[in-house]
């Protein structure tokens, strides 16, 4: 029995001190982030242009090159995903051999590395396509890479949505047209919008995807085939090629984890109102 | 749903058709990239062959030399690493939100590290570039080495095993764990021979998913391992993983340099995407 006893004993000492460890590990980030970044941190440095290859001024030319990249990634990825979700969850069975093609590719697609679509980004859209390095170019990379969690986001949320109402839309007489535009996309409309949020979010902490496509220029940029630098590219920069660039860099990386906590928080409130609706529902 | 005559409109053939196209080219991203790869990468497979990437007297692209095993070997290196370092605390960390914490402090741990999921890896390689390295750089100079590789990957992917495992526990049928209890199990036989067997799947899923994770990372580790092409003698002499290589010298390669980049990221690409559709089958794919 001792040895039982003992056994417990250990088990509990590591499974604390493995907590202990991830939770002294996340507090000692976000501490050095906090000290490290908080004073630099002002409306100046939101609102300023880059000097000195981010040494001095503010970061606003980034912040305007790094929306522009979400917004095409969005614009482009935006309709396909959910079109390919509804398709998926809507109009063919989960067993069928098309559907499961799809879903696994669309699988495969989710663990593809990002420094590969960054390759794939230049070989085809800076290069092929000829858009070079441009904020076009950044984005068009970045709508291949969040297309796998905007679909299976939005089909879960599409799941979610009673087969009842499916069927009373049917015995209504109403076209799977307008039963998709009047009840099923209104019903899943938080899990759209969490699908988004997180894909926005997966967007804007990408970096190596962008190196080679939407390039390293931090000017303000005059139209989508400008590059632009993007938050994530602006503090690996900073870091690794500016002497004297740390400090921004914190204050950039902090505006960046602000971001995406807030983004993050979104789409969790709009999956959560969906549950809601469901209890509420049931 | 079989459709019915009244509701089979012209509208809805025309919308069957638009999803249609949209899948197409959600698909045709795939059969895209992989063609590209492929072309990108044929001359050097071409003119250089498989067998010199492993052959060649070092990496020295411009004057044609193109061995990639010391950067294979590190790649594998920093990923087993790491592994080996957040697969057992991340596993333990789903232990104890699922068996040990109280309710609300699991709640909170869980958040804490779904938030840890979310932070950008050129925020963790920020803070192991200023923070890490130094500390290392103390103990063994130069400080940027497999080593800091190693634990700043393990840093980033351990909230990957962490909420897998914990999926995969909270999967394990309640009935089996109050049996166990009713048996007078003790806390340690009750993880060890009922928990941990019934979630086996799902752990080892997320095991491969955050070994796919570490290897194709490349922000992390170029920013803190050294980038040194050579093998590694000890934990902290500087490497250059196999993405890092295609980052830093991207920007300048060209002809068979830029090909053999390009060989490179295609055989990253098909080990990860083995490794994930793996840890699929197995259940431990990560929703959001």
């Amino acid at each position: 029995m001792a040895s039982i006893h003992q056994r417990d004993l250990l088990l509990t000492g590591f499974v604390w001190s493995a907590a202990a460890l991830v939770i002294g590990s996340f507090l000692w980030l976000l501490s050095d982030m906090l000290l490290q970044g908080a004073g630099q941190l002002s409306w100046d440095f939101l609102t300023a242009e880059t000097e000195n290859a981010g040494r001095a001024g503010g970061i606003a030319p980034v912040l305007v090159s790094t929306l522009l990249i979400l917004a095409v990634a969005i614009l482009v990825a935006g309709p396909i995903g959910l079109a390919t979700a509804v398709l998926l969850s809507e109009f063919i069975a989960k067993d069928n051999r098309i559907a499961r093609a799809i879903g696994m590719s669309i699988d495969v697609l989710a663990g593809v590395p990002s420094i590969v679509f960054g390759l794939f980004g230049m070989a085809f859209f800076s290069a092929y396509l000829g858009l070079g390095f441009s904020i076009l170019a950044g984005g068009l990379t970045l709508a291949c890479m969040v297309l796998p969690i905007l679909i299976r986001t939005i089909e879960e949320g599409l799941s979610a949505v009673p087969d009842e109402w499916r069927k009373g839309a049917a015995v209504l007489g109403m076209s799977r047209l307008s039963a998709l535009f009047y009840i099923l996309l209104p019903a899943a409309a938080p899990a759209l919008a969490a699908g988004l949020m997180l894909g926005i979010g997966r967007a804007m902490a990408e970096t190596a995807a962008l190196i080679f496509t939407s390039g390293y220029v931090d000017r303000m940029p005059s139209s989508l085939h400008d590059s632009g630098r993007a938050l994530a590219v602006h503090i690996y920069d900073l870091s690794m090629n500016v002497a004297g660039g740390d400090a921004n860099a914190y204050a950039s990386a902090l505006v960046l984890v602000i971001m995406l906590i807030i983004i993050n928080n979104i789409a969790l409130m709009l999956a959560n109102s969906l549950l809601q609706k469901r209890i509420s529902l049931a | 749903m079989s459709r019915s005559h009244v509701n089979k409109s012209h509208a809805d053939d025309i919308l069957r058709i638009a999803l249609m196209s949209a899948a197409v080219l959600a698909v045709g991203v795939l059969l895209l990239i992989l063609l590209f790869l492929v072309r990108e990468s044929w001359p050097a497979l071409q003119r250089i062959g498989l067998y010199r990437f492993v052959s060649d007297a070092g990496w020295h692209p411009l004057e044609g030399a193109f061995n990639l095993a010391p950067m294979l070997i590190a790649t594998f290196a920093a990923a087993l690493g790491a592994i080996l370092i957040a697969g057992p605390i991340g596993i333990a960390s789903a232990v104890f939100g699922r068996f040990y914490a109280p309710p609300v402090i699991a709640e909170t741990f869980r958040r804490m590290v779904a938030l840890l999921a979310g932070i950008p890896s050129v925020v963790f390689g920020l803070w192991g570039l200023t923070v890490l390295v130094p500390i290392i750089a103390k103990w063994q100079p130069p400080g940027a080495s497999l080593l800091a590789g190693m634990l700043i990957l393990a840093f980033m992917v351990l909230p990957t095993v962490a909420l897998t495992a914990d999926a995969a526990l909270k999967a394990v049928p309640k009935q089996y764990l109050h049996g166990a209890n009713a048996l007078g199990i003790s806390q340690a036989g009750l993880i060890f021979n009922v928990a941990i067997p019934a979630a086996r799947s799902g752990l080892i899923g997320g095991i491969l998913l955050a070994t796919a994770r570490a290897l194709g990372e490349t922000m992390a580790v170029l920013m803190v391992a050294g980038n040194v092409v050579q093998v590694p003698n000890s934990l902290f002499d500087p490497v250059r993983v196999l993405t890092a290589n295609i980052a830093l010298e991207m920007a300048y390669a060209t002809t068979e340099h830029r090909s053999a980049l390009f060989v490179s990221g295609l055989a990253l690409m098909l080990l990860v995407v083995g490794l994930a559709a793996m840890a699929g089958k197995l259940g431990g794919r990560l929703h959001g």
